[in-house]
């Protein structure tokens, strides 16, 4: 009997001392692995701040308030025409209001500039604000059913809204409230139709899609289309050093809303 | 085997029961519908009908992912005329009454697509048309 209780916590005692060696015999042997993992988190850290980009091409837009100041009828004719072509409801109440693009006061537009002692115009103007089709865009890697996805042909961050299930974490995850919820049957809201597009329904999150059905008949997005000739919006592949938009970035100061979020918009502004 | 005449009678009603729409309609599916072709008079469609019949909701999804996730919009051409890929921009171009074409097997096999929650009818789209 004592022989085998004897033999018992001998064994009993091996285990205990592997168990809590195993650990450490574990690290050694496999510092390699260790090494390379933490300098791939480094980097993708990194990438946060804006140093790492998606190739291909990267739809963009930069937007020239200096057009907008003074003239918000041309603001409101980008966002008529916008609406008009998406079948966007007009539903009053900030609550269950649909908006692709719209206007806001710089305090909202760029919450993370200073405030403090702006000047007249930029107090008193309103700022076309959309989805900004970030390079990183925090509602794609929140979305469950993957509804909502970078398009990997054109860097669009597109909506599929059959897949939508409404559970709004996008919506959440967004940090420039791009996104509107379905409250109700959008359809009595809707004031006129266009017959290309379809129109949302009760329980699905929508919002800006830089007019993907428009680009592919190779026209210009509804609200540069209707800014045209004065070049308040420019539109093009942020990717091309030959493009347009890539020109304008190059020769003027531009701010992106809330660029510290890490997503990096592809939503330029000339303030 | 124990209460015998319960369990039979039980069974009997039972199967009777399930059975119900079966004989209570005379073993008689009603009549079969019959889809409205074009009213354009259009002959061809992009496959054949007896694909259509069997597939056009695969074809659709197919479709859906085509244009949504790949950007594939290449059209589809049908008798010299050019559709793009979707419901409302092919589909609807010749089947233009929804009613008498989608809903007329819709109904009779009791499926509700979700499409129409979405997707406007032609009849629903020009019921608010643009002023210009």
């Amino acid at each position: 009997m004592d022989n085998k209780r004897r033999k018992f916590l001998k064994m009993a005692g091996a285990t205990v001392l592997a168990g809590i060696g195993a650990p450490a015999v574990v690290k050694l042997t496999s510092v390699p692995a260790l090494a390379s993992g933490s300098e791939q988190a480094a980097a993708g850290h990194g990438s946060g701040h804006g140093e790492e980009q998606r190739t291909g091409i990267r739809l963009g837009m930069v937007i020239d308030m200096r057009k907008f100041y003074g003239n918000e009828e041309l603001l409101n004719q980008a966002i008529a025409a916008c609406h008009a072509v998406h079948n966007v409801p007009e539903i009053p109440g900030r609550k269950s209001e649909i908006k692709w693009i719209w206007k806001t006061g710089f305090a909202n537009a760029f919450v993370a500039q200073s405030q403090n002692l702006r000047s007249e115009t930029v107090k008193n103007s309103q700022f076309p604000v959309l989805c900004n089709h970030c390079d990183n865009p925090s509602c794609v890697k929140v979305c469950p059913t993957k509804a909502t996805f970078v398009n990997e042909k054109n860097g669009i961050v597109a909506m599929d809204y059959h897949r939508c299930i409404g559970c709004r974490f996008c919506m959440a995850a967004c940090p420039f409230g791009a996104r509107s919820f379905n409250w109700q049957d959008p359809r009595p809201f809707i004031k006129t139709y266009n017959p290309d597009f379809p129109s949302r329904m009760r329980g699905v999150v929508e919002k800006c899609n830089f007019c993907a059905e428009r680009l592919a008949l190779g026209l210009e997005p509804a609200c540069v289309e209707a800014c045209q000739g004065t070049g308040a919006m420019v539109f093009g592949d942020l990717n091309d050093p030959q493009s347009e938009v890539r020109k304008v970035l190059s020769e003027e100061f531009t701010i992106q809303r809330n660029a510290a979020a890490g997503t990096r918009p592809s939503v330029f502004y000339i303030v | 085997m124990y209460n015998k005449t319960m369990i039979i009678t039980g069974l009997v009603i039972f199967v009777l029961m399930v059975t119900f729409p079966v004989w209570y309609n005379g073993l008689d599916a009603g009549p079969l519908p019959k889809p409205e072709l074009p009213p354009g008079g259009e002959k061809e469609c992009v496959a054949s009908a007896a694909f259509m019949r069997d597939k056009h909701m695969q074809l659709l999804n197919e479709w859906r992912d085509d244009v949504l996730r790949n950007s594939d919009r290449v059209t589809v051409t049908v008798g010299g005329k050019e559709y793009r890929k979707g419901l409302q921009l092919a589909c609807m171009e010749c089947h233009s009454n929804k009613e008498k074409f989608c809903d007329s097997c819709h109904d009779y096999a009791a499926v509700t697509p979700t499409c129409w929650d979405c997707h406007l009818t032609p009849t629903e789209a020009a019921s608010k048309k643009e002023a210009h």
